[in-house]
């Protein structure tokens, strides 16, 4: 008589369990804070200064997601991840989103029950040399020693181009990023290759004397960098594709950080008008509040506040925005109108 | 019913239920026991199944058969980015055999070469091998492997001012590159002619002892051993025409190519593993010197042999009795900590795993293999070093 309460109460426990896997807004809002798996350390993209606190493109993504939901772009909690940690940490529900520079591949949008939710920054894998080898072109690189770091589509494109080529290479594998930094500017090899703004950031802030290093022109394959979150979680997913969109579209508009305030007071456009709250229910349809747009954009600032702030050409990275400027600039930066 | 030892048959009394019979109970609690670990597991198992189809990552061994993509920096067998996952696995699991194999046979000869040194008479080598072994038994084998490894590509001149102190030797940062004998058909006839040398030697040293034993006549065999090991081999060399051509490496833009070559990573990992865990070794064996009772050695001096042969032919082979559990141990240790090498840059079969594992999504196949392999190596080991022991214990009767 006791027996069958106790199994029926474990049979409707573990039904319930089954369920509890989606609704990561629920869990973010009953939380407080949004957990965001970001870069151990890249310059430009997320890095943490000596107090703790944490700078760069993805970190601002993070930021707009906890703006969008939470009202507050410091309500994140960071979670530094390898690349091979990355996508392990999101399939168990150990972050909520992964704004880590994660290229978008079809194997990864449909075998690890992950999606991509959008494109952050159009990227593409080069390679750096140091000057002294006197080396002007990629195609100059057979028989050459690579750094690379481990389970990376750098790997994969590296050993592609070569093979296209027909040219040989010997690559030297790390498992961290830390490790292959120093194992080319020992000079174990002769080449480094990964994303080209990886490159950038990386002979700006840890080469010893970044004059003696020169990246290559070619750009070997595209590496369209965003964030990710969990399959099946539909809700969450369309929160953060249009937390994406609406710096792009933002940008577009020309609302800043430090005008936004006053176009959301005094602005006649009504597409503007839709984004920043005064009008129509963009942000409840989503199950947010309506002023999520102005949340984040009072937060981090549009696209190309970000852009400008973390990679731009006035910082160590020394980017120019290329394919990431907008649609109406020949670059390719499109947001979905947001009504 | 049971006999009593006359044949006779004896009624027993009743025992009561079958709960007070105390077998019967002892199998009841290893039944439970059993199915409370079957149960547990079969619910992991088929709940991980069904979280993972649910969230729908890919499950299976079917991704083995696919393309790797990626190339392997060192490997022992050819490998190209065209074959399978399969092939880079094994490709990895050579190279960890590769270094762990001769990391053992290294490390076991400096660690007894260090542990006779710390019981040695001179002062200044007692000391300086315990300073060597208290050193590297207390620093951590990964800071160890990398203080090596940047030893290595610090200190070595880059490119083609490599040290070259013999021709067709180069060592620099990209590894030590040195020329091999070009394949001509006479290498298996050397080959053949070596093993008939080595296997007459061993049937001559088998005289020369039975000899000693019947007629007390000791011959110097290291002569006749040399004669027969190096000779014959030599003869069938100048023989075959004496085919001296050599795969030089050469300069070629980057690196030195030809020949065959040891990478740094290679060299790090193997001097790293090698002196850790030699410090081990030698206090292993030191304790077995010390194991064997001192009157042993009184009644060897005193019979008239020299210090080398005590050691050699009294105390070593009793020490080995309690030297080879613990050394099973070490080298076990030596076989896993190679895992370690994917930290500086050596494609085991850790390092091929993690980089298959990040491709692929399949956590979980890929360490499935990563510990099935390892668990095997160690079991193979462990197996071999236990028949090794009974062979060196002594039969007590």
């Amino acid at each position: 008589m006791h027996a069958w309460r106790i199994i029926a109460a474990a049979g409707a426990i573990a039904m319930l369990a089954m369920t509890a896997q989606a609704g990561t807004l629920d869990d973010v809002r009953a939380k407080g804070f949004v957990q965001c798996g970001v870069n151990t350390g890249l310059a430009g993209f997320a890095i943490a200064d000596s107090q703790g606190g944490w700078t760069g493109l993805d970190v601002d993504y993070c930021k707009a997601i906890a703006a969008a939901v939470l009202g507050d772009g410091d309500k994140v909690k960071y979670t530094p991840l390898s690349a091979q940690q990355r996508f392990t940490a999101l399939q168990s529900g150990e972050i909520d989103v992964l704004s880590r520079n994660t290229t978008w591949t079809l194997t990864r949008d449909a075998s690890l029950g992950l999606v991509f939710a959008g494109v952050t920054y159009f990227d593409g894998q080069g390679f750096m040399v140091p000057k002294s080898l006197g080396i002007a072109s990629a195609y100059e690189l057979d028989g050459a020693e690579v750094c690379v770091q481990t389970g990376t589509t750098t790997e994969l494109n590296l050993a592609d181009f070569f093979r296209s080529q027909g040219m040989s290479f010997k690559p030297v594998v790390y498992e961290s990023l830390a490790e292959s930094k120093v194992g080319f500017f020992n000079g174990r090899c002769q080449v480094y290759t990964t994303d080209a703004s990886g490159l950038a950031s990386i002979r700006a802030a840890d080469a010893p004397n970044p004059d003696d290093y020169v990246i290559l022109p070619e750009i070997i394959s595209k590496e369209p960098l965003g964030p990710v979150v969990r399959r099946g979680d539909e809700q969450w997913f369309t929160i953060v594709k249009w937390v994406v969109y609406a710096t792009i579209e933002a940008e577009e508009k020309g609302v800043t950080a430090a005008n936004v305030d006053d176009t959301r007071a005094n602005t006649t456009d009504p597409v503007v008008q839709r984004l920043l709250g005064t009008a129509g229910e963009m942000g409840a349809l989503q199950g947010l509040d309506n002023d999520w747009a102005f949340n984040i954009i009072k937060s981090v600032g549009n696209y190309g506040e970000i852009f400008d702030r973390n990679v731009g050409p006035n910082t160590l990275l020394r980017l120019e925005r290329g394919i990431n400027a907008l649609w109406t600039e020949g670059g390719l930066m499109y947001a979905m109108p947001a009504r | 019913m049971s006999e009593n030892t006359a044949g006779v048959e004896i009624a027993r009394p009743s025992r009561g239920s079958i709960w007070n019979d105390r077998s019967a109970r002892a199998v009841f609690y290893q039944a439970l026991l059993i199915a409370a670990v079957v149960g547990a597991a079969y619910y992991l198992v088929s709940n991980t199944l069904d979280n993972l189809s649910e969230r729908e990552i890919r499950t299976g061994f079917g991704f083995l058969d696919q393309e790797a993509g990626f190339f392997i920096g060192e490997t022992v067998i050819p490998f190209d980015a065209a074959d399978s996952y399969l092939r880079a696995f094994f490709v990895g699991l050579l190279n960890t055999l590769r270094v762990a194999s001769i990391g053992i046979v290294f490390a076991s000869i400096i660690g007894v070469v260090v542990g006779i040194a710390r019981l040695s008479r001179n002062w200044l080598i007692a000391k300086m091998a315990t300073v060597y072994v208290e050193t590297v038994r207390n620093v951590p084998l990964l800071l160890q492997l990398f203080f090596w490894y940047s030893l290595i590509t610090g200190a070595l001149p880059a490119g083609q001012e490599a040290l070259s102190p013999l021709p067709g030797i180069f060592l620099n940062k990209s590894g030590l590159a040195y020329a091999v004998p070009r394949y001509d058909l006479l290498h298996p006839y050397l080959i053949v002619a070596f093993a008939i040398g080595c296997i007459g030697a061993w049937l001559y040293r088998r005289w020369a002892r039975a000899r000693q034993e019947e007629a007390g006549e000791q011959r110097s065999i290291v002569l006749p051993v040399l004669a027969l090991v190096l000779a014959l081999p030599l003869a069938v060399f100048v023989l075959g025409g004496a085919p001296l051509a050599l795969d030089m490496p050469e300069w070629q833009g980057f690196r030195y190519a030809g020949g065959d070559e040891i990478t740094p990573e290679f060299m790090a990992l193997l001097f790293g593993l090698t002196i850790y865990t030699a410090g081990f070794i030698a206090e292993i064996v030191r304790s077995g010197l010390l194991a064997v009772d001192w009157g042993q050695t009184e009644a060897a001096l005193a019979l008239g042999l020299r210090r080398g042969r005590v050691l050699r032919l009294v105390v070593l082979p009793q020490a080995l009795r309690v030297i080879i559990p613990p050394i099973t141990s070490q080298y076990l240790n030596i076989t896993k900590n190679s895992s370690l090498a994917v930290a500086i840059g050596y494609p085991d079969l850790v390092s091929v795993t993690n980089t298959s594992l990040n491709q692929t999504g399949q956590a979980i196949e890929c360490i499935a293999i990563l510990m099935a392999v390892y668990l095997t190596i160690s079991l193979a080991i462990s197996t071999f070093m236990n028949w090794y022991n009974r062979l060196a214990a002594l039969v007590e009767h």
